[in-house]
This record gives structure tokens, C-alpha cells and sequence, in this order.
């Protein structure tokens, strides 16, 4: 159990898993996620399963701290401590007609499996896929087989447009009738695609990440403000409508732990050496 | 020689040394300590202390056997009617269940024989001199049992079960065994290695644990009714619930789940050796009056705070923990502020607590659970510094996972209704026991189910006794 079959890197510091875990290929859905734990000091980690083939999921993970520093560093033939899902309530595919689906960064791996689900159920899709720069916009190959439509963003303009993903949303909406929106990214790029949306009056799911213990209900980090209530990420979410989500609350307790998160990455840097080469 | 009227007092860590420090408090009795002990019990016919346990433990005859220094056979007495002996010694309410009804606490000016001290002495010495008691294991029935949730009450009907012959397989969500002993209980109350040998002993019995196994999402509860013949709900109470008054998503505003989920399951005292951090508060206050408060000031407090201050809407009269909890927390300078609610956590720009405004109480007439209901008094508003709050103020059952046994009857507050003797559910052969049927209750209380539902589930399966029918 949760062997890493295949490890590849897609960007930068991004890498792609396949890992073997039988229950969560067997009953995964779009927009799930699983809580993953190296080893016995770990923290408990909330990654989305950005896919699915015989025997594993696939993950796609971006270094930024300490434990996704680790995971990256693991390697084909590693096994992972623990690995508890699938978790969270699915996405609501269904056929609405014109769908547009914005994803940025590590965000455009989770969006994959929804698009997918979403073109089965005969809806057009509009893409938009943005990075800070060409090498960062990844899975390109697989959305141009889902997409009647793909806009590419760059904030370097060294592919696609340079700008942001919300000028591609505008791109679209200019262009095309959408009847809703998923966006998955980053916080503040979620945050600036909801209001895009709501400013051309279409619903729209954003895919939050805020921080999470047990990712299974039982703690409450991970509560967000959702039209005025407390709803709980991991197991009323990890999907909401981005018009009702309180965005600044969320973008502020994602920083709670951050001087924790620099101390435990300059210590971990110290013991491993040079990271660059991820 | 004349027995003290006294229980033998139990050595302790002073309490300036141990607020430094995440290890256990008391020390537990030596051998002769014990056998001192052992000397003050009556060994009279009535044995009131019996019915006050939770299991029926026959608690003279462990007794008697301590005194005749037949430590192995106190033991194997001990194991007949309790699978977890080391965890009940530390945790039971023993003041309100066997010690109260104790003969020799009936004396004027005497108190109680320690059982629960004598218990743990027991399950320790066991352990200590590696010796494991000889378990009958009855022939195998071929018949299976799921459980979900490995926390007491899973864990005892799990244990029951394999004696019994049945093969046992435990669910469990989290990634250690357990469940609220390893998340919820302080390593200085309870260390985890003595769940983990206790755990260890359950499995000795031929108990399968699958771990990281969500009930209804990795496994679907369709699958569970298919593949076994009877099922125990034990997922406990584990939904921390809020006050939701304003500003409780501010950073440091903590539920007792989460403070002590990263604390003891994550091991978040010794960041960063583990990767879990927590805040370690100067000025915190919790807001409750259980041992789960309790448990969350004093940890807290060991995790280097100025100042731990308890705020209860009621009073010392009315809090819910346990006389010896509450006075340990005393000890260690906890400050109560009683008859107190707070209104609001005010933030600063950064979004993080920097106060609580309460509010005081006095106490009206009695309410349904027959406590003084708390009333606000006018004006009387003001605010107590913090930049850490955690609200212990109860948990509520786990909806998602119960919406998923269709036909599975709850009561008005989202908790199983099952029978309080045999636990059989609304559902054809599914069982459930402890808080997820009782709401937060105690261990003991929730081994007690588990001990009755093994039981009835062996009953059932042997065609002896049918509940829906």
C-alpha cells in the first residue's frame, strides 16, 4: 500500500505521484482529496487526487514547506507512511452547457479530474490555465484534449497572454455565454476569479486549501466563513461558491503558522543541503 | 497493625517541576504500597464497590490478591471483565462510581480504598514483569464483526468479541489507534505508550486494526453490510462545536479537539522535531468547565504560557471535571474566573485574538439537566487579555458518516438511538455504544457499552436472541 509507482517532475519544484492505494482508486471522485503523512514525525498533509489508473492516484505537489519539500524528495519505489481518503464531498458535475474552468499553479492538476467528469456529462468546456511563466503551466497537453476553448495566462507573457487568469476569464466572457465557473489555484487568485465571475453574474466552485489537521472533521482548523456560517473545509468542502466565501479571513488564517513554517524549512534546509536542483 | 483511616497517598511530580514537562503526574504505587493499600479493603460479602463499576469488575478478588501479593493472578482478574486495565486506572471517575459506594468510605472520617490507584498498580506491574495473562480464546464461531471507530468502546467490543471467538476487524479514520485516548487525553495524564500496550493487547487477541480508513468515504457502509454479520458504531463524539460569537475564526482561536489533537496525536510540544506546530500562547484562556478544559489549560500551560485562565458560566459547584482534575489544575496556578461567558473575541488587524469580552453570570432556576441555568447580568461586560483561546464546550456527533447508514435512526441532537442494554440500533444487525449514542461521556462509560453490546452481538449471532424481532 501506497508505494510510489511513478514520480515525475512537471515544473520547477512541481512534481507529479502515482500512488498504489486500492480504496482510493476504487471509490475517488472529482474534487476529493486524501491526508497523507510520511513518517512519524510528519505532519498530516490534505493533497487533491488530481487522477486515477489501475492501481494509484495521482498527486501533484508543489515545494513550498517543510513536508511538500519531503514529499518531493521521496522517491519511485518509497512507500508513504499513511495515506487516509478519499475525503471531501465531491464536485457537483452535472450538464450545464458552457463551463469555464480556471486553474493556476498545482490548482490546474485538481481541476484535471473535474474537467474530465464534467466533458463526460457532454458540457463544453473554456478553459484557462495560467503560471507565472511558460514552465509553470502544466498538464497542457491533457486539457487541450478536454477544451473547446483553452486560454493560456503567463505573468511574464513567455507563453500565452501576459497577465493573469482573470484576464483570460474576461477573454471568455467576452467571447462566450458561461453558464458556471470552477476555479482552483492559488487563495488570492480564487479570490480575484470570484469576483470576476460574480461581476458577469455566473456562479462559480472554488477548490479551498486552508490549513487542516485530520482533514476528517474531528478539529476544526480548517474552518472558513461561508455566507456568514462556520463550515468545516475537509467535510462540508473542500468546494464552495466563491461569491460567499469570506476571502480576507481565509488568506489570514492561511498565514497563522507561518514563522513555524519558515523555522521548520531553514532547519530542514540546513540538514539536506541545496534544494535548487527540485 | 491498624489500617489508616487514609487512602495510601500516591507519590507525584511536584507541581512547579511537571508544568515544564508533558510527563505523567503520579508516579503509581509500589509494590509495598500497594499491598498496604490491599490491607484496607473489607473483602465484605455485600461488595457495593462491584455494582458502582461501569464492567462489574470483581474488584475484592483483585483485591485480595494484591494483598496476598498474587500480582499475576490480580491480573488475570483483572483482564476477565477489563481489556484496557492501565487506561481505566488513570482515567475512571472512580470517586463517583466503585469509590463511592465503598464500605470503608462510609466509615466517619475515613475514606475509600484506592481501586483506582490498586487497578493501575496492577495493569503496570503486568506490564513491567512482561508477563501476559493467559486469555481463553474460545473456538472459533466463523463469523465476522466490523467496528468502526477504535477509540474505548470499539476497542472493548473488539476485544470481548475475539474471546469469544469472533473474527474482529476495527476501522479506524485516524492513523493511530485509539481514538479519543490518543487524540484527546494529555500524554501527562495518560501516556500514549500505555494505549499503545493496551492496544497491543487487544491485538494479541487476533483483532485486525485498519487505520486511515473513513467509514462511508474509503470504504463504503453498503460494503460493510454485505461483508460482515454484525456491525458497532463507536465513532464517539468527535464534531467540536463553537459558540460562534464574533471573531471565533480569529488565528489562535483554538477548539479543544484541534489544541489537543496537535499536541498529543501530532506531538506538536516537541516542534520541530515534529512537524506539527501549535501556538504556544503567553495569555490563554479556556473556555469551559469539563476535564477537557481541564486538559487544555494544562497542557497549555506546559507548553510555556504566563498565564492559563478558565472562564465557566457557571461555578466551581456546577463544573463538569472531576474533582482531582480541577485540583491538579489548581495546583499548577490556574486561574478560574466562575459565573463568566464570553460575548466576543476581539482581533487585531493581523486577524489574530488579542482579547476575550465576557460577560458575568449569576445562576437562575435549575434547567433540564438540573443545574442553576446561567443568566447574564446588564453592564457587566469586560475584557480579559489572550492571544490564545481554546472552547471546550462540547462535541456533536459526525453527521457525514452516519448519513451514510440509510435507515439509521438519531435522536433530536444527531446521536445514535440504540438500546441501552443490548445497543442494537434501528438497522438490522448494526450496534452502536458509547458518546455516539450517550453524547461526551467517559471512558469507562463508553467501555461499559462496548462490554454490554459484545454481549448482545454474541447472543445475536448465535441465533439466541433476535432484538428485531
Amino acid at each position: 500500500m501506497n508505494l510510489i509507482r511513478e514520480k515525475r517532475k512537471l515544473a520547477p519544484g512541481v512534481y507529479e505521484f502515482w500512488i498504489e492505494n486500492n480504496h482510493i482508486v476504487k471509490y475517488a471522485q472529482p474534487g476529493q482529496f486524501v491526508v497523507m503523512r510520511l513518517h512519524e514525525k510528519a505532519e498530516r498533509i490534505p493533497i487533491t487526487i488530481a487522477g486515477k489508473k489501475d492501481d494509484s492516484f495521482r498527486a501533484v505537489v508543489r515545494a513550498v514547506g517543510k513536508s511538500t519539500y519531503e514529499l518531493c524528495m521521496a522517491k519511485e519505489g518509497d512507500s508513504i507512511m499513511d495515506i487516509a481518503g478519499p475525503l471531501g464531498r465531491p464536485s457537483e458535475i452535472g450538464f450545464y452547457g458552457n463551463v469555464m474552468l480556471v486553474g493556476g499553479g498545482v490548482g490546474i492538476a485538481t481541476l484535471l479530474p473535474i474537467a474530465e467528469a464534467l466533458k463526460a456529462q457532454g458540457n463544453r468546456l473554456y478553459v484557462v490555465l495560467g503560471g507565472r511563466s511558460k514552465e509553470y503551466v502544466i498538464m497542457l497537453e491533457e486539457f487541450s484534449k478536454l477544451a473547446d476553448q483553452i486560454v493560456i495566462t503567463t505573468d511574464d507573457g513567455s507563453f500565452g497572454i501576459k497577465g493573469v487568469v482573470t484576464d483570460g476569464m474576461q477573454m471568455l466572457f467576452e467571447r462566450e455565454k458561461i453558464d458556471i465557473v470552477w476555479a482552483v489555484g492559488p487563495t488570492i487568485m480564487m479570490k480575484f476569479c470570484s469576483m470576476k465571475a460574480k461581476e458577469h453574474g455566473v456562479r462559480i466552485w472554488v477548490s479551498l486549501n486552508p490549513i487542516m489537521v485530520d482533514g476528517t472533521g474531528m478539529c476544526g482548523a480548517c474552518r472558513v466563513t461561508v455566507n456568514g456560517k462556520i463550515r468545516f473545509a475537509c467535510v462540508d468542502g473542500p468546494e464552495f461558491e466563491g461569491e460567499l466565501v469570506d476571502w480576507d479571513e481565509l488568506l489570514k488564517r492561511l498565514a497563522q503558522y507561518r514563522n513555524e513554517e519558515e523555522h521548520s524549512l531553514k532547519l530542514f534546509m540546513e540538514r539536506v543541503g541545496d534544494l535548487s536542483w527540485l | 497493625m491498624k489500617p489508616s483511616p487514609k487512602k495510601t497517598p500516591m507519590r507525584e511530580q511536584e507541581a512547579k517541576e511537571r508544568i515544564k514537562n508533558f510527563f505523567e503526574v503520579p508516579f503509581g504505587y509500589s509494590e509495598e504500597e500497594a499491598v498496604l493499600e490491599a490491607g484496607r479493603c473489607l473483602q465484605c460479602p455485600a461488595k457495593p464497590c462491584v455494582s458502582g463499576c461501569p464492567v462489574g469488575i470483581d474488584i475484592p478478588g483483585f483485591i485480595r490478591k494484591i494483598r496476598e501479593r498474587n500480582f499475576p493472578e490480580a491480573a488475570r482478574i483483572l483482564k476477565l471483565y477489563n481489556n484496557l486495565p492501565a487506561i481505566c486506572g488513570r482515567v475512571c471517575p472512580q470517586e463517583t462510581q466503585c469509590e463511592a459506594k465503598c464500605v470503608v468510605g462510609k466509615i466517619p472520617g475515613s475514606e475509600p480504598v484506592a481501586i483506582g490507584r490498586l487497578e493501575r498498580f496492577v495493569a503496570d506491574w503486568e506490564a513491567e514483569h512482561s508477563i501476559q495473562s493467559q486469555v481463553e480464546i474460545a473456538p472459533a464461531k466463523h463469523k465476522k464483526v466490523a467496528v468502526v471507530g477504535s477509540g474505548p468502546a470499539g476497542l472493548t467490543v473488539a476485544a470481548d468479541l475475539a474471546k469469544r471467538g469472533y473474527e474482529v476487524h476495527i476501522f479506524e479514520t485516524l492513523h493511530k489507534p485509539g481514538g479519543v485516548l490518543v487524540y484527546g487525553i494529555p500524554e501527562f495524564r495518560l501516556p500514549k505508550s500505555i494505549v499503545e500496550r493496551e492496544v497491543n493487547y487487544v491485538k494479541s487477541l487476533s483483532v485486525q486494526i485498519f487505520l486511515n480508513m473513513p467509514v462511508g468515504r474509503a470504504i463504503p457502509v453498503k460494503d460493510l453490510l454485505r461483508e460482515y454479520d454484525a456491525i458497532f458504531i463507536g465513532v464517539g463524539a468527535g464534531t467540536p462545536k463553537f459558540m460562534g460569537i464574533e471573531g471565533t475564526n480569529l488565528n489562535g482561536v483554538y477548539s479543544a479537539n484541534e489544541f489537543l489533537t496537535r499536541v498529543n496525536l501530532m506531538k506538536a510540544y516537541l516542534f520541530p522535531e515534529y512537524d506539527t506546530p501549535v501556538r504556544r500562547g503567553k495569555k490563554v484562556i479556556v473556555v469551559g468547565g469539563g476535564n477537557v478544559a481541564m486538559d487544555a489549560a494544562r497542557s497549555a500551560l506546559r507548553l510555556g504560557a504566563e498565564s492559563v485562565t478558565v472562564v465557566y458560566r457557571r461555578t466551581e459547584q456546577e463544573m463538569p471535571a472531576r474533582r482531582e482534575e480541577y485540583l491538579h489544575a489548581l495546583e499548577e496556578g490556574i486561574k478560574f474566573y466562575w459565573l463568566t461567558q464570553p460575548i466576543r473575541y476581539v482581533g487585531n488587524e493581523k486577524g489574530e485574538v488579542v482579547g476575550v469580552e465576557c460577560i458575568s453570570m449569576r445562576l437562575g432556576e435549575p434547567d433540564e439537566s438540573g443545574r442553576r441555568r446561567p443568566i447574564p447580568i446588564e453592564d457587566s461586560r469586560f475584557i480579559l487579555e489572550a492571544d490564545t483561546v481554546i472552547e471546550a464546550i462540547g462535541t456533536e456527533a459526525n453527521r457525514f458518516l452516519l448519513s451514510q447508514f440509510d435507515g439509521l435512526k438519531l435522536n433530536k441532537y444527531g446521536y445514535i438511538i440504540a438500546d441501552e442494554n443490548t445497543c442494537a440500533t434501528s438497522m438490522r444487525k448494526v450496534f452502536a455504544g458509547g458518546d455516539i449514542v450517550t453524547g461526551a461521556a467517559t471512558v469507562i462509560e463508553a467501555m461499559g457499552a462496548g462490554k454490554r453490546a459484545a454481549e448482545w452481538i454474541d447472543r445475536f449471532l448465535s441465533g439466541e436472541y433476535d432484538p428485531w424481532k
